[in-house]
């Protein structure tokens, strides 16, 4: 494959010390189109080194892709008076709209909770929630449920044993973003482990973006929302009328 | 075919967008009922948000609304200067509608309150509607012919003003009321009102039937033209998108209701309203009562 090649000229061609990254994406826009159902992003790399393969523990590889993060208010049932209603809320002060995680194997065997911590790489470290507020207690019940919820939606992936490492070089994963992905630039990161330490780490950016008409009425309803709106009623009226007349004529 | 809805941030079955919009448009012809209390539960289901779901089926209401009034104008169905005096009201109604709508959503019980709104008007309205359809056609099976209203407290009021079309000379205060609550509704609820406003201007004003469908879509376009323009200047939440085709769909739907309704006797009408809105207030009364599957929501992803 060409990208491999290419890979090991830069490769070969770089001053190496220790274990580096370099890697490469399929792609580092993601145009949402009128018709975009959704994107796969193919994610690629190598890992030079100036010295052999180091003996011992295997090389492993985790690539994250995380979208913006945004505050989340997250909200309870509870039956009252025989009804449902929402009695308890907490607000998760930072979670990605988008979050996959893909690894050689399974994460707790290629990361160790201190470098988990420190890097934030699994999902539930990926969220910031200060806390409950007074009296709600169980506040991890509500964060829970959020990953339960956005993991439904396919929002929150896990793929351990997705990324194909090929002798402790060359490395591929590819991540699928889905239709419901909001805008914003998504954080790629890759690591390198061994004994579930952190070797080395690279990190780039992916830009999702509303593109051509999805971008123009998109700017128009934000910036200008009184011709949006007017905009929205001519076309209705224009299409309500237009119909009427075109049965008229159908009738005649 | 998927298409991707740039304010909804979503990606939906084009056909079933205008499949749904057909559906409410033959209601919304055979009816006179905007079709709102229906697209807003559906469009839910089909993963649009709440909000964009509820202000963009106030646009697609102006549109299903258009094409049958233009239908009722020709015929000659729509009592204008009722309408105008329902309208007025309307409008102040969907002002303090949206006061109400902000105030509950800083309670944070907007969904629940929106809810009980829905089975609670709905329930009553159906039940009403079903019962009184029932005795009308118990009463023309009879043979016995159907009675005008008596003299109620409706003829007792002040302000009293003539309107010829439905044939009456009556106070203009319930009419007003009329339209502010049907206002009041269309901004809290996301529904054009006409579900409260048809029966309440057969019951309350006593207006004949022929001219109450007309009138009530007459006055929906005006309101639900209104809620648009304020949801689109302070939630930015109408997906153009979206109520595009859900109004393809829309206006074809109404244009077949309407001839549907031309063949239809009032009675039985009405009794199929009644029982279209039993129906979804049973289905939004079970969502209540039974333990739902997910307890906790997200809000504020955005």
């Amino acid at each position: 494959m060409g990208w491999r090649a290419l890979l090991l000229l830069i490769l070969l061609a770089l001053p190496a010390r220790g274990e580096e990254v370099v890697a490469g994406l399929s792609q580092t826009r993601v145009a949402i189109t009128t018709n975009f159902s959704g994107s796969e992003i193919l994610i690629f790399g190598a890992v030079k080194r100036g010295a052999p393969i180091p003996q011992g523990q295997p090389l492993h590889v985790v690539v994250t892709v995380a979208g913006p993060h945004t505050p989340v208010l997250v909200r309870r049932k509870a039956r009252r008076f025989g009804i449902w209603v929402n009695t308890d809320a907490v607000e998760v002060d930072a979670a990605p709209s988008f979050y996959a995680v893909a690894t050689t194997g399974t994460l707790t065997e290629v990361l160790n909770d201190t470098e988990d911590l420190r890097h934030k790489v699994s999902i539930p470290r990926a969220i910031r929630s200060v806390g409950a507020p007074e009296g709600v207690g169980a506040s991890a019940d509500f964060t829970e449920a959020l990953i339960r919820i956005r993991s439904r939606d396919g929002l929150y992936q896990m793929h351990p044993g997705a990324v194909d490492l090929r002798e402790q070089t060359l490395f591929r994963t590819s991540i699928a973003l889905p239709a419901n992905v909001t805008e914003g630039d998504y954080t790629t990161r890759i690591f390198l482990t061994r004994d579930g330490a952190v070797v080395d780490a690279y990190q780039t950016e992916i830009g999702v973006r509303k593109v051509g008409l999805e971008r123009w009425v998109f700017t128009l309803a934000h910036n200008q929302p009184l011709i949006y709106g007017i905009l929205s009623l001519a076309i209705a009226i224009a299409a309500g009328w237009g119909a009427s007349a075109a049965f008229r004529m159908l009738r005649n | 075919m998927q298409i991707y809805l740039p304010i909804a941030e979503v990606s939906v079955n084009a056909f079933l967008l205008l499949g749904i919009g057909g559906l409410v448009g033959v209601l919304s012809g055979m009816f006179g009922v905007g079709g709102g209390f229906l697209i807003t539960p559906l469009l839910f289901f089909v993963g649009i948000p709440p909000a964009v779901a509820v202000a963009t089926s106030a646009n697609q209401i102006v549109a299903s609304s258009f094409s049958g009034v233009l239908a009722h104008l020709k015929r000659k169905t729509v009592d204008l200067k009722m309408g105008t005096v329902l309208l007025a009201g309307g409008l102040a109604g969907a002002w303090a509608g949206v006061a109400v709508f902000n105030l509950l959503r800083e309670m944070g019980q907007v969904d629940l309150l929106v809810r009980l709104c829905y089975v609670l008007f709905l329930g009553v309205i159906g039940t009403l509607m079903f019962v009184e359809s029932l005795r009308a056609i118990r009463r023309s099976r009879g043979g016995a012919p159907p009675k005008r209203k008596q003299r109620t407290w409706v003829h007792a009021l002040p302000f009293k003003m003539k309107f010829r079309t439905s044939g009456l000379y009556i106070s203009v205060l319930p009419p007003l009321a009329v339209g502010a609550a049907a206002g009041v509704l269309a901004a809290i609820m996301g529904v054009g009102g006409g579900f409260i406003m048809v029966p309440a201007m057969i019951y309350i004003l006593g207006m004949p039937t022929k001219v109450v469908v007309g009138t009530s879509l007459f006055q929906i376009i005006f309101v639900t033209a209104f809620t648009t323009i304020l949801h689109a200047t302070t939630n930015y939440t109408v997906d153009m998108g979206l109520a595009v085709l859900l109004i393809v769909g829309g206006v074809i739907g109404a244009q077949v209701g309407t001839q549907i309704g031309l063949k239809m006797k009032a009675e039985q009408l009405r009794i199929l309203l009644a029982l279209l809105v039993m129906a979804v207030c049973a289905k939004l009364a079970l969502d209540l009562l039974l333990r739902p599957d997910e307890l906790y929501t997200l809000a504020g992803g955005r």
